[in-house]
């Protein structure tokens, strides 16, 4: 046996650049009856952008799901960390560093709760995220009162609104680099091992001698974390925080995640797969409104992917087996 | 007509081109047991799933009373009279055992409408005759989670019955059953064999297949090696059928030096699992724990462990008292657990051998966090040739590798962790007998290299010809210590079975 022998692809890898494959295709299809809009680069860069906060918060959610969660409380904390960002962002008031680290500790924060929830509480993810999602949504309308903030200085209406090299968005920026620091954590990492191996056996990874309840803390913190960067990015896109913003973006994440082959029942799933997951719904939202198509069809045409998607993930699965 | 009730010809299947099953041929004749034996990976499963219509075969033919049938469904061989029990049942736990034994086939009354509703009285009137005319003592309004996995069990032998079978297939019907469960199992086989049920008997248990088979079928790498009739084979021509090659003892017991003592417990106890335990491990020594399911031998071995936490009692290690209370303080005090049920608490299925052979030892070879993933192919290449694990790459997921090599995984990734003290809870348990002696020759390698080994087993057999003492527990309690050179099946059993009895009869 020699190490060498690693660079085979195997029969499991192979099925999962399925859909690799069904990307491509449905790109190569769009580009070449779509009319030119779609095809150009600022159009690519634009749906890079647009993919930018959905793809920040699959991210997290990525992790959650493998380790066999679920995390529906993003939006909400996308929504009251954005609240909280906003109201220290009137200009001349706080120095810039306040708006960007407040969010983010605040999302952390309801992480540490939700996977405490999980853990030492043993509820259902699902019940404690809907809890604290129907919590801190709350809390974003109270620090609010219930109107949306305005005013934020300049300095942070350009953390999202600033280009690279005039050209690239930055928002663009802050996703391939939060992407490319969660993919090398979660496959080349022990504790990235450990996300995998909490989801594919709890049981089994606690008597390894793994401290599963560490990893799923972790794991729900990380998915915090993220949103909070969410809720900074999306306040200072639309320079404005509004407690009810975000509605929904848990549901969007989910969708990525789903779409990029993650299965539900945790312990698989690839990176790259939530990416093209993100990717493929802002790339048929942004081909339609060029089509000139209604948005309403928008989730009906999303809904059937997911379907699609996880069909194609079952069907190809079973053949392996 | 010929005088099968049952005929499978010239059966193929390949898997992905490779061959799995090569021109096997059965026969089944009504009231006779017919015990199908083989090492892990012969092929028995694949040949029962055709049967069973779960998979079809390439080529060959499935007959039925002389009539060429093809099965493409579990229903459809229901519907032919074939049942199988399968090794891990599947109830509904929060079923009664009557609403289990009539499902998907419920007894129906007024049709309200259109509506039919469930008729549960008459389900429960029905099951009551089924259970008197079977001799057996169960409550069917009892939830199938209440029940011990003997009872199940047969309350899936039921079910075949009461579905008119003619041929019930039984995959290792006894690998979780006490020798008490086990007689009245037998009982069963025999009033069905008396009324020309043909039973198509899977085990690993030799001694068992004596005891009850009327013919033995033999398979090994996908070819049937014969079909004899019980009688006319010895325990010894049976094993060279199935490994292809005589094996000369069966335990390989390696003489060691004792060492010092590793590990102590004194007055363990947790609730009701278990009370007042205390013994010595030594080093160099194999101490085997007996006796029958559901005696609190996981139990304690798990609380040692720091999966369950202990009511009162110490433990110590080396003559210090250590308070273990998580599985990692376990791992680092040099103690490894080899689980009892390897899919539930051993191995995460949908991963690859290296992960999870690596997962124990991933901090070791890590950097700052980065593991090193060359180390990590290293380390599983040199410990799959090392146990001589049967596997394409060490990048295979686990699932498709067979109980025998899925069970060594598990040892390779204890091993690598480098314990000195190694817990085996039922090492060989449903797995064949070429994996078997492997990992007996293991456990002797790793005592004589001074290593502490502690092993629950339910076979009697195997405790007396690996252990140099054994222990027996019964009902939670410590019941008898011998010493190899006073060991023998009676005393064990006797101290076995100590303050036990009516609470495990069915």
């Amino acid at each position: 046996m020699n190490v060498k022998q690693s660079k085979k692809w195997n029969t499991d890898d192979l099925r999962e650049l399925g859909i690799f494959i069904a990307f491509i295709i449905i790109v190569c299809v769009l580009m070449l009856f779509s009319p030119p809009g779609f095809r150009s680069g600022r159009n690519m860069l634009n749906i890079l952008k647009q993919t930018s906060i959905n793809g920040i918060l699959a991210t997290g959610m990525m992790y959650v799901i493998i380790t066999g969660g679920i995390d529906l409380s993003v939006g909400s904390i996308a929504a009251l960390s954005g609240v909280m960002a906003a109201h220290f962002a009137h200009p001349g008031e706080y120095p810039l560093i306040i708006p960007i680290l407040l969010p983010v500790f605040i999302g952390t924060l309801v992480g540490l709760f939700n996977g405490i929830g999980v853990t030492y509480g043993s509820i259902p993810p699902f019940i404690v995220t809907l809890g604290s999602m129907t919590i801190f949504r709350g809390a974003a309308l109270i620090t609010s009162k219930g109107q949306p903030v305005f005013n934020v200085s300049k300095p942070f209406e350009a953390i999202s609104g600033a280009f690279v090299f005039d050209t690239i968005p930055v928002l663009v920026i802050y996703y391939v680099v939060i992407t490319l620091i969660f993919a090398f954590v979660l496959t080349r990492t022990v504790f990235g091992r450990h996300v995998y191996m909490v989801g594919g056996n709890e049981t089994a990874a606690r008597v390894s001698g793994i401290d599963t309840f560490k990893v799923k803390i972790v794991v729900y913190m990380i998915s915090g974390f993220l949103a909070g960067i969410a809720g900074l990015l999306l306040t200072s896109r639309t320079i404005s925080a509004n407690p009810t913003a975000a509605q929904g973006y848990e549901m969007d994440a989910i969708t990525a995640v789903i779409i990029g082959g993650v299965s539900m029942s945790g312990g698989s799933g690839k990176w790259y797969g939530t990416v093209i997951g993100a990717l493929l719904i802002s790339i048929i939202a942004n081909s339609l409104d060029i089509l000139n198509v209604s948005s309403h069809y928008q989730p009906v045409i999303k809904g059937m992917i997911i379907i699609l998607a996880v069909l194609m993930d079952m069907k190809t699965k079973n053949r392996g087996r | 007509m010929s005088d099968f009730f049952l005929a499978m010809h010239h059966i193929y299947k390949s898997f992905s081109r490779v061959p799995v099953l090569k021109d096997v041929s059965i026969q089944i004749r009504p009231g006779e047991v017919h015990a199908l034996v083989g090492e892990n990976g012969a092929g028995k499963s694949t040949l029962m799933k055709i049967l069973m219509g779960i998979y079809t075969a390439d080529s060959g033919e499935i007959q039925v009373q002389d009539k060429t049938v093809q099965i493409h469904s579990p229903q459809e061989a229901l519907h032919l009279g074939i049942s199988m029990i399968h090794q891990e049942l599947s109830p509904v736990p929060d079923m009664s055992v009557s609403e289990n034994l009539f499902m998907g086939r419920e007894i129906r009354r007024n049709h309200m409408g259109g509506l039919s509703i469930v008729d549960q009285k008459e389900q429960i009137r029905q099951t009551h005759a089924i259970f008197e005319s079977m001799g057996v003592q169960m409550e069917p309004k009892a939830l199938m989670r209440n029940l011990s996995v003997a009872q199940v069990q047969l309350v899936e032998i039921t079910k075949a019955i009461s579905l008119s079978s003619r041929i019930i297939i039984m995959d290792e019907p006894t690998s979780a059953l006490t020798e008490k469960e086990v007689h009245t199992l037998f009982e069963q086989i025999e009033k069905l064999r008396r009324t020309g049920v043909g039973i198509i008997y899977i085990s690993h248990k030799l001694d068992e297949i004596f005891r009850i088979a009327d013919r033995i079928s033999v398979l090994r790498d996908g070819e049937l090696i014969g079909t004899h009739t019980a009688a006319e084979l010895s325990k010894n021509a049976l094993i060279q059928m199935m490994v292809g090659r005589e094996i000369t003892a069966i335990y390989p017991k390696i003489e060691t030096q004792q060492g010092a003592v590793a590990l102590e417990v004194s007055n363990f106890s947790r609730g009701t699992h278990f009370r007042d335990i205390s013994f010595q491990l030594h080093y160099g020594e194999i101490l085997g724990i007996g006796g029958l399911v559901g005696a609190g031998r996981s139990e304690l071995v798990e609380c040692i462990f720091g999966i369950t936490h202990p009511t009162a009692g110490d433990l110590k290690i080396e003559g210090q008292t250590v308070r273990i209370r998580h599985p990692k303080q376990a791992i680092a005090q040099k103690i490894a657990l080899i689980t009892e049920d390897r899919k539930r608490t051993g191995l995460n299925l949908i991963e690859s051998v290296e992960t999870n052979i690596a997962v124990v030892i991933l901090d070791r070879i890590a950097n700052l966090g980065i593991v090193d993933s060359k180390k990590s192919a290293e380390l599983s290449d040199a410990y799959i040739s090392k146990l001589n694990i049967r596997t394409n790459s060490r990048g295979t997921r686990m699932y498709k590798l067979s109980g025998g090599n899925q069970q060594k995984v598990v040892l390779a990734k204890w091993l690598l962790s480098e314990p000195d003290i190694i817990i085996l809870d039922e090492p060989t348990r449903g797995i064949d007998v070429g994996a078997k002696r492997d990992i007996y020759l293991l456990m002797g390698e790793l005592a004589k290299a001074g290593k502490a080994v502690l092993m629950i087993s339910s076979e009697i057999p195997e405790l007396m010809g690996l252990a140099d003492r054994i222990i027996v527990l019964a009902d939670g309690r410590l019941t008898g210590e011998i010493l190899r050179k006073d060991f023998s099946q009676e005393r064990i059993l006797q101290y076995a079975s100590n303050m036990n009895g009516e609470s495990e009869t069915v």
